[in-house]
């Protein structure tokens, strides 16, 4: 797993107090790991300030899945 | 019951009737450059010994998007609702649920924070969770969710009377047809520097005891100086009479009396002949249906402010005539504080165990009362009795007053 997916689940995991094993590529915030609207809007207030980005809306809107939220912070981080 | 003296009914009714106060100095944010540096605090623990633990009553990630006024809502509403045995399964019976938990300043701490937060980082890092972590209604909403209560769901706000009205207005509601049962009461976490600062700046806490927190609260004594603000909850269940008798509720008391007024005199100070507080309790008394001769305990509003406690005195002394020797009054904001907007449903819970055990918690640090009654103050010592009527005063910042009454059920 890379460095960013490590942050990312770390985030994952206090932000919806899930266990950390069910935190996987694949695993959808609002369908398998129990989120709400609200907390995906948090959620990526969390990555932003982790990784230093700006996730603008119409961005935010595409990040489903813990995945989703990887490959787009590796693909605007430094 | 969540308050500055434990969690739950039994361990705080035990150490208010062994004369403890929940006072304290202040520690856990900077008061040295306050007037006030005490207050009446939750005791946080594991959860043993009476102790608040948090996360007994709600899941930390949840407690983190809330203010602990609605932590402590959802504490006492669980505790009421288990001890009440009602548990509405069936879609008819939540409907016919409903939930009325006010608060006097709602999430005031979580506010303080938001507003930095938006103007040293920017609004973009204000969470989701700020608003509703924060309005007061969603205490309620919480409980409602929670236990799947679905008939009305309100809330009240009126400042220190906030409890007292919650507990009339539900009962009103039952009595209209609104709903069988309400889940009400009053709950507040205001003790944070910016409450802090505000009550000190409108001269209502105490600044004389910082050094002696255990004394500071003390309701008609003469060197009182102001009210020493509390933290918690009080939640009742309420029910309609018939309902409850027919699936075997156990049965606290019945409210036969409620009284609101407004004192139309000024935003903070009670009006000085006491007229707001009198027709408040008078239209509780009409309401009920008794005499002042019927009245065997009054549970004060007595925050311990100079002005206050005197006038509610001689409002009380003008309602009761010559029954006054054989009325009993204590204030229990003595040993809690001022819970503010959950004051009232804390006291209606004290007013209820009066009549329970036959006892009424007494009135602690009153060593010199700051003028004659004949009215019995039970100063520092609980004093057993019998209790079969019991009036419950709140008045609260705005002019606004409310009375209940509770009869024991033979």
């Amino acid at each position: 797993m890379s460095e960013i997916a490590e942050r990312v689940k770390k985030i994952v995991v206090e932000h919806l107090g899930v266990d950390a094993d069910k935190v996987t590529e694949n695993a959808s915030f609002i369908d398998d790991l129990g989120a709400d609207s609200l907390d995906t809007v948090e959620l990526v207030m969390a990555f932003e300030e982790e990784f230093g980005v700006e996730i603008p809306d119409d961005a935010a809107e595409t990040i489903l899945t813990v995945g989703d939220a990887v490959s787009f912070l590796e693909k605007n981080t430094a | 019951m969540v308050t500055p003296l434990g969690c739950g009914v039994d361990v705080t009714w035990n150490r208010i009737l062994a004369g403890k106060s929940g006072a304290v100095r202040v520690e856990h944010f900077e008061v040295s450059d306050l007037p006030c540096q005490v207050a009446c605090l939750v005791p946080r623990g594991d959860g043993s010994d009476g102790s608040f633990n948090p996360d007994d009553w709600m899941e930390p990630k949840e407690q983190r998007k809330v203010d602990d006024f609605i932590v402590y809502a959802m504490a006492a509403a669980d505790q009421a609702i288990a001890d009440s045995g009602w548990s509405p399964a069936g879609y008819e019976d939540q409907i016919r649920t409903g939930v009325l938990i006010g608060s006097g300043i709602g999430g005031l701490k979580g506010i303080e924070d938001g507003a930095f937060t938006v103007r040293d980082r920017g609004p973009r890092r204000l969470s989701p969770f700020f608003i509703p972590g924060r309005l007061i209604n969603l205490a309620s909403g919480y409980v409602s969710i929670r236990h799947q209560l679905k008939g009305p769901n309100h809330a009240v706000v009126t400042a220190c009377s906030t409890g007292a009205h919650a507990i009339g207005d539900a009962s009103r509601l039952i009595g209209l047809g609104d709903a069988e049962v309400m889940v009400a009461g009053g709950t507040e976490s205001p003790v944070c520097r910016l409450a802090m600062a505000g009550f000190s700046s409108c001269r209502a806490l105490t600044t004389g005891f910082n050094d002696r927190p255990l004394e500071a609260s003390r309701p008609y004594d003469r060197d009182r100086d102001g009210f020493v603000m509390g933290e918690g909850a009080g939640v009742v269940v309420l029910e309609e009479y018939e309902h409850a008798k027919a699936r075997g509720a156990k049965i606290y008391g019945e409210i036969i009396g409620y009284g609101m007024s407004g004192d139309a005199y000024h935003i903070t100070a009670p009006a000085e002949d006491g007229d707001g507080a009198y027709r408040c309790m008078k239209a509780a008394i009409e309401r009920a249906g008794v005499t002042p001769h019927d009245i065997d305990y009054v549970n004060a509003h007595g925050t311990s402010t100079p002005l206050g406690d005197e006038i509610e005195l001689g409002a009380i002394h003008r309602l009761v005539g010559d029954a006054a020797d054989g009325i009993t009054m204590t204030s229990t904001k003595s040993a809690t504080g001022h819970l503010l907007g959950a004051a009232g449903a804390v006291e209606a819970i004290f007013s209820l165990l009066a009549m329970r055990d036959s006892v009424v918690p007494p009135t602690i640090n009153l060593e010199n009362p700051s003028v004659e009654t004949r009215i019995d103050l039970v100063p520092k010592v609980k004093k057993s009795m019998n209790v079969d009527v019991v009036l419950s005063n709140s008045f609260g910042f705005g002019g606004t007053n409310a009375s209940l009454i509770f009869r024991k059920v033979a």
